[in-house]
């Protein structure tokens, strides 16, 4: 990996690394910092002083029930958007691999909602289910079933799981398809030769030889539902009715920028932190074992 | 090679292409609706007989501003990322300095650190240095990429060795030949970051939301969900007017970039 040649300066490259050197301490190691500070102190009611507490607020923030429930059902949530949207990204890849007529054009229709954000999914899904204006939803009151997701929490959390898991399709299809593109002809062929059909085919050897990919997706798949869905689930539920869309991520949006409780939220900041970094080392473990091969 | 009869793929691709396409017609059919019936539940799959009368009402409405405010933050941000990864990733590639290794784990550091698992603290920052209700704000801080440098470093650390001796020979120096030689070998990986980028800007939520409260900084995507937030009075087809501007220019740039897009992508991201 080492370079042999390189050029000598002092200067210049400390210059070259400087900008992105400053940035990145002053606006995430400084708050990072700031977030395991004060995720150990607690100020009195007037915000005037601060004590240090040292892991009271993780012990209180483990022992709330409403914060072990959020955890639970965001567990849920990141579970359900992942599979979804990665079965459905699978199955389009697998055809949309095979050499049929236009297959061009089905990638570029498949492949453009990468562009779509977040927040507009939400957007986009409440024309649909919406239960007085959307084009189902109306429809489904209409027919005599009760559908209104800013009343019904396991309604408003299908509603929510539905518009992230939707949203990533595109990603993971990209991904599918080039990990698909990537197995040798050969061997899907010769496996054909000795006469193993579709489904076990793809099963023994098409599905096998993709996990590298799908290991790849799931990783990026649960960060994207654990972090990215905060628009999705702020614009479609402001994680309602009550708390039933609540994930992690809009919890500390809803303990830190509505109700304003520092200690509380800087101590849940720190514990997505160390979600994070459990999820990135699992990914660079998998990728440290991909370039050795 | 066959496997399996093509209708079969034909019939489940074209479902796929609809469970995209048809979300996005309902917008462009609503937008030219009336939205005192969409609010009565008369959403219809047809387009409506208003025209682009919602259309000049988002116009005047705000959009374009909101327009402006999310193209700048797009811009800035791609760029502002490709050029700082960039240098900083030539540097890393390229010299040998004291501290070379901390400054490259500094910078994967920020990979695990997304904004929102420090919203509290990282707006404890932006208000002492005065960001909070800027411009600048909305982009500035957003510019620091471990993924753009990490990937950048890549494609560095491939360029073989006797292009960096035919270019001493020649007396080029390391910015000329980072001009002459670095930045043209790796337009192609420059073009899928710009695309991935721009849609990384153009799509923030949370950011300018926590950052800017002051209505004149409004994304278009902000906008768009102040809109639907008052679901009783809302202007439906000017609030999907609104939405289908909102999504013209990330698909724009993602189609007529797909090629770089798609290789760039999956080649950044292993």
């Amino acid at each position: 990996m080492e370079r042999r040649t390189v050029f000598h300066h002092r200067l210049l490259p400390i210059l070259l690394v400087a900008p992105q050197f400053l940035l990145t301490v002053f606006f995430f190691l400084w708050p990072a910092g700031e977030a395991i500070w004060s995720s150990m102190t607690r100020q009195d009611p007037f915000g005037l002083h601060s004590q240090f507490v040292g892991l009271d607020n993780f012990t209180d923030l483990f022992e709330d029930p409403l914060y072990r429930d959020s955890i639970g059902r965001t567990v849920v949530f990141m579970t359900a958007v992942s599979l979804l949207s990665m079965a459905v990204a699978l199955l389009l890849a697998v055809f949309a691999d095979r050499e049929i007529r236009g297959r061009g054009i089905y990638r570029t229709l498949l492949i453009w909602p990468y562009a779509i954000a977040p927040a507009m999914a939400a957007v986009l899904w409440l024309l649909l289910l919406q239960p007085q204006i959307g084009l189902v939803g109306v429809w489904l009151n209409r027919h005599g079933i009760a559908w209104d997701y800013h009343l019904n929490g396991t309604q408003a959390l299908t509603v929510v799981i539905l518009a992230s898991a939707w949203k990533q399709v595109s990603y993971n299809f990209i991904f599918f398809l080039a990990g698909l593109q990537s197995i040798p002809r050969t061997v899907t062929e010769a496996a054909r030769l000795d006469g193993a059909k579709g489904w076990r085919r793809f099963r023994t050897i098409t599905f096998p030889l993709l996990a590298p990919t799908t290991f790849f997706l799931i990783v990026v798949n649960l960060v994207y539902a654990a972090f990215d869905t905060f628009g999705t689930v702020q614009a479609l539920t402001q994680g309602g009715p009550g708390k039933a869309t609540e994930t992690l991520v809009i919890k500390v949006y809803r303990d830190g920028v509505v109700n304003l409780d520092i200690g509380s939220s800087s101590a849940q900041s720190v514990v997505l932190m160390l979600g994070v970094v459990a999820l990135t080392a699992l990914q660079f473990r998998f990728l440290g074992r991909r370039s050795d091969a | 090679m066959r496997r399996g009869p093509d209708w079969l793929a034909h019939a489940i691709l074209g479902l796929g292409v609809l469970l995209f396409a048809l979300p996005v017609w309902l917008v462009l059919a609503g937008s030219t609706q009336d939205s005192a019936a969409i609010a009565r539940g008369e959403l219809s799959l047809w387009p409506g007989a208003d025209g682009l009368a919602a259309y000049a009402r988002a116009w005047h409405g705000g959009a374009p501003r909101m327009l402006l405010t999310s193209l700048g933050m797009a811009l800035l941000i791609a760029g502002g990322k490709i050029v700082i990864s960039s240098l900083s990733a030539f540097a890393v590639a390229f010299f040998r300095f004291p501290f070379r290794q901390v400054a490259f784990w500094l910078i994967f550091l920020t990979l695990m650190l997304p904004v929102e698992v420090r919203i509290i603290p990282t707006y404890a920052v932006m208000s002492d240095f005065g960001l909070i209700n800027s411009f600048t704000g909305l982009w500035v801080p957003l510019i620091a990429s471990a993924t753009a440098t990490l990937l950048y470093r890549q494609v560095f650390v491939a360029i073989p060795d006797e292009l960096i001796e035919a270019a001493r020979m020649d007396g080029a120096g390391p910015l000329r030949f980072f001009w002459d030689i670095v930045v043209p070998v790796s337009a192609a990986n420059t073009a899928a970051l710009f695309v991935i980028l721009f849609v990384y800007g153009w799509n923030q939520y949370l950011w300018p939301l926590l950052v800017a409260t002051d209505p004149r900084l409004d994304t278009i995507v902000i906008g768009i969900v102040k809109m639907i937030a008052v679901e009783t009075q809302a202007d439906w087809a000017a609030v999907m007017a609104t939405a289908v501007l909102a999504l013209l220019p990330p698909v724009v740039v993602v189609v007529l970039m797909q090629r770089w897009f798609v290789s760039g992508l999956t080649e950044g991201e292993k």
